[in-house]
């Protein structure tokens, strides 16, 4: 997947938990759970909706990894790699 | 034969506006099942029906306005009727309007009466054929058609196997804008304003409702949640990571095995006495980014074990989230938990949801000192707070109960 196509990702997963946030508006390297009040139940949802599209795992110890949507891309970028 | 009315879905509710219905004349319904879409000033509402059965007749019609308690449908064994068929063929292409009196005075403008939609033709063509399986629809793109007035059943869907995105309600919108939009819209499109105001209107009938009739009294206790976090991580590890369990759910399954142990805390306070649950439905409270706040119930959260309640609760939080409750969520809960804490503030101190008796609050871990043994050491630490009705309860009954969330928490592999 490219880039884009990973931020594509990343946009319908946090569509599906937060619709009424408009992607286009974030700071993609402010933190992302504050800048959408995600709690812990919904960025488990964004993450679960992540892994559905990509099949990649994402252990909780990186949750830290996936504070901003730059950092998102980053990780999952590095882990497609490695696929 | 039954009849299945319109719920109340809320002391102040007086009427809903029928959204969808999501069976026909001839299906066969089963106790529990979704069978209709309610607009009311909590949101969209999924209604589900209380008794199986076969639905023999479609009383109210997208569109209508009905009073709460008015009949939806007429609900029977389908031994009386002759010929299913013959009557599901007009009933899906509703030539004409209801036949019922008060059923037509609350109609607004008849589907029919809507301007040719020359432009959107085969899509929306006012009489297009229901295909014969129903296509999926998003959780928001029934709630924009709810917000536009769209009948979902004459929309296209673009999506995958046919699904119905919210661009193709939008679409099916769009030529009945300006001075026709009324005509063509009778599900009463309300703004995004409308919502928030009736959202804040019954929040505070609520609110206030509570803080004038319920005496309340607060407790508070530290919960050293060490414990549990390191309970969670370990089976975490093990877990493939759809099946993760968050500390949310351990939260949750405290308070309602709490609840049976303390059942003072757990029914509802109606006609000068306490009536206590059989079950444990635990409100879960969830703020609306949009504004606003909903409690709907987490169901039977004492009978099943955390790997059941996880999915529930995620599935929960999200339909919530996309606009989408259902009837029984939004009136069944017997004690309410809020989490609204998790975000930042150490204690919070709820308001009970009349006619409920209790509501547990939750605060934000975090690591500080503990003594134990005589011995410093940091701990993650919650702070937990019951608000409860002196009506119902002391406040001694009260502590007992929130020391039973604690000890509960110290044993999270029994949760």
């Amino acid at each position: 997947m490219s880039r884009e196509q990973l931020r594509q990702v990343v946009r319908d997963a946090l569509a599906a938990v937060a619709p009424e946030i408009d992607f286009d508006t974030l700071d993609s390297s402010e933190d992302l759970r504050q800048q959408c009040d995600l709690d812990s139940v919904d960025f488990y949802n964004v993450v679960l909706a992540i892994h559905a599209s990509t099949g990649l795992e994402i252990p909780e110890v990186d949750y830290p990894k996936l504070a901003t949507i730059d950092h998102c891309l980053d990780y999952l970028a590095a882990k497609e790699s490695m696929k | 034969m039954g009849e299945f009315r319109m719920p109340s879905l809320g002391a102040d509710m007086e009427s809903g506006t029928l959204v969808e219905w999501r069976v026909e004349v001839g299906d066969a319904v089963t106790q529990g099942q979704v069978v209709a879409e309610v607009e009311t000033d909590k949101g969209l509402i999924e209604i589900e029906i209380f008794e199986s059965g076969i639905v023999d007749e479609i009383v109210a019609q997208a569109g209508d306005v009905v009073p709460v308690g008015a009949v939806l449908a007429r609900i029977g064994t389908g031994a009386s009727r002759p010929a299913a068929k013959v009557v599901r063929e007009p009933a899906a292409a509703r030539p004409e309007p209801s036949s019922l009196p008060g059923a037509a005075a609350e109609r607004q403008t008849a589907p029919q009466g809507a301007p040719p939609r020359a432009s959107l033709t085969p899509a929306v063509g006012p009489l297009a054929p229901r295909p014969a399986s129903r296509p999926a629809v998003s959780p928001r793109a029934r709630k924009r058609a709810a917000e536009l007035g769209v009948q979902l059943e004459r929309v296209t869907g673009s999506g995958i196997d046919g699904a119905v995105t919210t661009a193709d309600v939008e679409r099916a919108a769009a030529p009945a804008g300006g001075s026709q939009k009324g005509a063509a819209a009778p599900a009463a499109a309300k703004s995004p304003r409308d919502y928030k105001a009736a959202m804040r209107g019954a929040i505070a009938a609520a609110m206030t409702r509570s803080k004038r009739e319920i005496p309340h009294y607060y407790l508070s206790t530290q919960i050293d949640m060490s414990r549990a976090l390191s309970w969670l991580e370990t089976i975490n590890q093990a877990r493939p990571m759809t099946e993760r369990l968050l500390y949310s759910v351990l939260l949750l399954r405290a308070v309602a095995l709490a609840a049976r142990k303390v059942p003072e805390m757990n029914g509802h306070w109606l006609d000068n006495a306490f009536k206590p649950a059989a079950d444990v439905h635990v409100g879960v409270a969830i703020s609306l980014r949009s504004g606003g706040l909903v409690a709907p119930a987490l169901h039977d959260v004492d009978k099943q074990a955390l790997d059941q309640l996880m999915p529930k609760l995620l599935d929960l939080v999200k339909r919530v989230r996309a606009g989408v409750m259902r009837s029984s969520e939004v009136s069944d809960a017997t004690i309410t938990v809020t989490s609204v804490g998790e975000q930042g503030v150490d204690t919070v101190y709820g308001v009970i949801y009349p006619p409920q008796v209790a509501i547990v609050g939750f605060g934000k871990i975090r690591e500080k000192p503990w003594i134990a043994g005589g011995r410093v050491s940091a701990r993650p630490l919650i702070t937990a707070t019951l608000s409860a009705d002196h009506r119902a309860s002391d406040g001694h009954r009260g502590g007992l109960f929130l020391t039973a969330i604690d000890h509960l928490l110290q044993e999270p592999e029994r949760l």
